[in-house]
């Protein structure tokens, strides 16, 4: 963003001249994240992932068994073993991984472990994508108006940043799921939960984004094109949308980018900890993959925890790639 | 108070002195006034929000008693609780009991419940903050531990890193530390329980914790498994903290100004550099602390240590509300107060710090 007021500035008058140095910023990124190879495997991963959430009925139907049909005949799961799936693959141990199974079955009830850690990534992208837009949508506005006007106001928001920061969050977050009512706003049950996941997240996390908006209004502020638009009778309001937000586009990209996977974990851990979405046995399945982590816990078989914490990871990992590649291109600063 | 003549030329000791101790007393007030905030959230989430959501003084009173009481006993004792009087009232009655101790009349005989009061437990009828102390060896254990190791490694990787830039160390170090912050700490803990301990017996099982005055040897072979689990999260966090602010720090001019001296590149490295770099991890350091010493919820519970983590999750899983809220404020006061020694040690260190 440096650059791109600096170089213009000379030939400002040129219409055409603007219009080229601001597609330029865009490709510069692009051309830069094309070359950073994490990047592009983070982000390929992380359209995969979409795509397998998105169409998780579909993957489900061609290499697994419906996540909520349980496979129970002794051929299966041992009785013998208290449930334990029958056939070993590499150090996998009772896990009844094969062709038919791709991540083996779940041990008692004998469910597919691959399209249940299918069908979570459902709701695991759903939550963190939406409750970071809380985060940005808050986060943003509180930064604007903090950096923008200062004196009481920045003091006020900063505080409450300050306040936000200071509360055991992930406490906060599981104590506000467990008074909340199972009926509310005309929805009921998952949906509900869902809908107060999403809400709950994102409003614990907007500082993170307000505290790099701000720093960043703080600075541009006091650049000079805000002051020529200023000294020509621009308003407020006006210099925020028109001037400043352009600037802001590219920080709060990246940042609302590093925040999904925060969000992927906080969900993965309310999941885990067993307040977050619940599983059904009719209907959307409602299956998560801290919640799938959690029942693993309760017996020690490898592969029940392996598959739904190497989908977290890699979840986690490819959004982080992405995410440090994304802000390496878009930072004019950056070392490379 | 920050005159620019304070900028400029190094006021007398005496100033000086003034100067710190005005900016300790303003922090102070600060963090009385954010734990004030902190508190008044925690009582409206836990006696507002389920007003909003229908419920009504009978219910709260009901969660004392026994599920056969009746309607009539239920109003007696929602009278007796005050859970009939304004919210204001009733959190000005919880703040007071933390202070000053309350009398507690359950028609049987006044009860004392003497000063940090935080009630009594809906289930156990144990008072909160004994229980809180109780917990609280598990959790400093787990935190002291796990922090040793983590800034060591964190440090030490992010230093390496930052000086042999580019280097396949430090590239294998980055991808470690990035694969590091994306690993749950129950997912990895899991797995360490599985192998190291289930698989080949080489460290002690999960839910397993002994005292430290009991026996040193036994109490740091039950938590080695959860130090290394927590430790893992924060020591790739801070690598990369360390390493990016590193390599601002050895870009500045003073760095180049301490080489041209002709000091040896150690005493640039550690003396110059990594005091600078130091200062904000120190910052983050502090803070994560003061949020692990309210509960570290995630490694309790995977390992099944009995600490505040665990005690806050169980409290929740119970809807035990003065625990739940008891254990909120013991959490947030450690994260207030962290803030404040880290504030001060800041302003100690940098004065440009408390003239801002």
């Amino acid at each position: 963003m440096a650059t791109r007021t600096d170089t213009s500035a000379p030939e400002a008058t040129k219409v055409p001249a603007k219009a080229i140095e601001g597609r330029s910023l865009g490709r510069i990124a692009w051309t830069r994240l094309k070359r950073d190879k994490a990047a592009m495997a983070g982000g390929i991963t992380v359209i995969l992932l979409i795509f397998m959430a998105v169409f998780a009925p579909l993957i489900v139907g061609w290499f697994g068994h419906p996540p909520n049909e349980f496979h129970q005949d002794n051929a299966l799961l041992a009785a013998e073993l208290g449930g334990l799936p029958r056939g070993d693959f590499l150090f996998f141990e009772n896990s009844g991984i094969s062709g038919d199974f791709l991540f083996g079955l779940e041990p008692q009830n004998g469910r597919d472990l691959f399209s249940e850690v299918v069908y979570g990534a459902r709701v695991s992208l759903l939550i963190a994508f939406l409750a970071t837009l809380v985060s940005v949508l808050i986060g943003s506005t509180m930064g604007v108006i903090a950096g923008f006007f200062g004196g009481i106001v920045d003091t006020v928001i900063s505080f409450l940043m300050n306040v936000f920061l200071a509360f055991p969050l992930l406490l906060f977050a599981i104590a506000l799921v467990g008074v909340l009512p199972d009926k509310a706003f005309g929805l009921s049950g998952n949906s509900l939960r869902i809908a107060l996941l999403i809400f709950i997240i994102g409003f614990f996390n907007w500082p993170y984004i307000a505290r790099i908006v701000r720093g960043q209004t703080l600075s541009l502020r006091e650049r000079e094109f805000v002051d020529a638009a200023r000294s020509l009778g621009a308003r407020g309001p006006y210099i925020i949308v028109k001037e400043m937000l352009p600037n802001l586009v590219a920080p709060i990209l990246v940042y609302a980018t590093l925040l999904i996977p925060t969000n992927i974990l906080f969900e993965a851990a309310l999941s885990f900890l067993g307040v977050g979405v619940q599983r059904q046995v009719v209907g959307e399945p409602g299956v998560t993959w801290g919640g799938l982590l959690s029942d693993a816990a309760r017996n020690s078989v490898v592969h029940f925890m392996f598959f739904p914490g190497m989908a977290i990871f890699i979840t986690v990992l490819a959004f982080n790639l992405f995410g440090d590649g994304l802000r390496d291109a878009l930072d004019p600063k950056s070392k490379r | 108070m920050a005159g620019p003549a304070g900028l400029e030329c190094p006021a007398g000791p005496a100033a000086q002195a003034e100067i710190v101790v005005t900016f300790f007393i303003r922090r102070t007030i600060g963090a009385v006034l954010m734990l004030f905030v902190v508190s008044i959230a925690t009582f409206l989430i836990f006696f507002g929000l389920p007003r909003l959501a229908g419920a009504t003084p009978e219910t709260f009173a009901a969660r004392y008693l026994s599920r056969t009481a009746d309607a009539h006993a239920q109003q007696v004792f929602a009278e007796k609780l005050g859970f009939y009087d304004p919210l204001w009232m009733q959190y000005g009655r919880w703040i007071k009991a933390i202070f000053v101790g309350t009398d507690y009349d359950y028609g049987t005989g006044i009860e004392h419940c003497a000063a940090p009061c935080f009630g009594y437990s809906f289930r156990t009828n144990h008072a909160v903050w004994t229980d809180l102390l109780d917990r609280m060896p598990v959790t400093v254990s787990l935190t002291v531990g796990a922090s040793i190791l983590w800034l060591v490694t964190g440090v030490g990787v992010g230093v390496l890193s930052a000086l042999r830039k580019g280097s396949f160390f430090d590239r294998a170090a980055m991808t470690g530390a990035l694969a590091g912050v994306s690993l749950p700490p129950y997912f990895t803990g899991l797995m360490f329980l599985y192998f190291f301990s289930y698989q080949f017996d080489l460290t002690a099982p999960g839910g397993t914790y002994v005292d430290f005055t009991d026996n040193p040897g036994e109490w740091a072979y039950s938590l080695i498994l959860p130090w290394i689990t927590l430790a893992m999260l924060n020591a790739a966090a801070y690598a990369r903290f360390t390493r990016a602010g590193m390599l601002d720090t050895m870009g500045e001019d003073f760095i180049r100004t301490a080489r041209a001296k002709g000091l040896h590149e150690r005493v640039v490295v550690t003396k110059h550099g990594l005091r600078a770099a130091l200062t904000p991890i120190i910052t983050i350091f502090g803070l994560d602390v003061g949020l692990l010493l309210g509960g570290a919820i995630l490694t309790e519970s995977t390992f099944g240590l009995k600490g505040l983590g665990y005690f806050a999750i169980d409290a929740i899983g119970k809807q035990d509300f003065p625990q739940i809220m008891g254990v909120t404020m013991f959490a947030a006061f450690f994260v207030v107060v962290a803030n404040l020694i880290v504030d001060m040690l800041y302003a100690v260190v940098d004065p440009r710090v408390r003239l801002s």
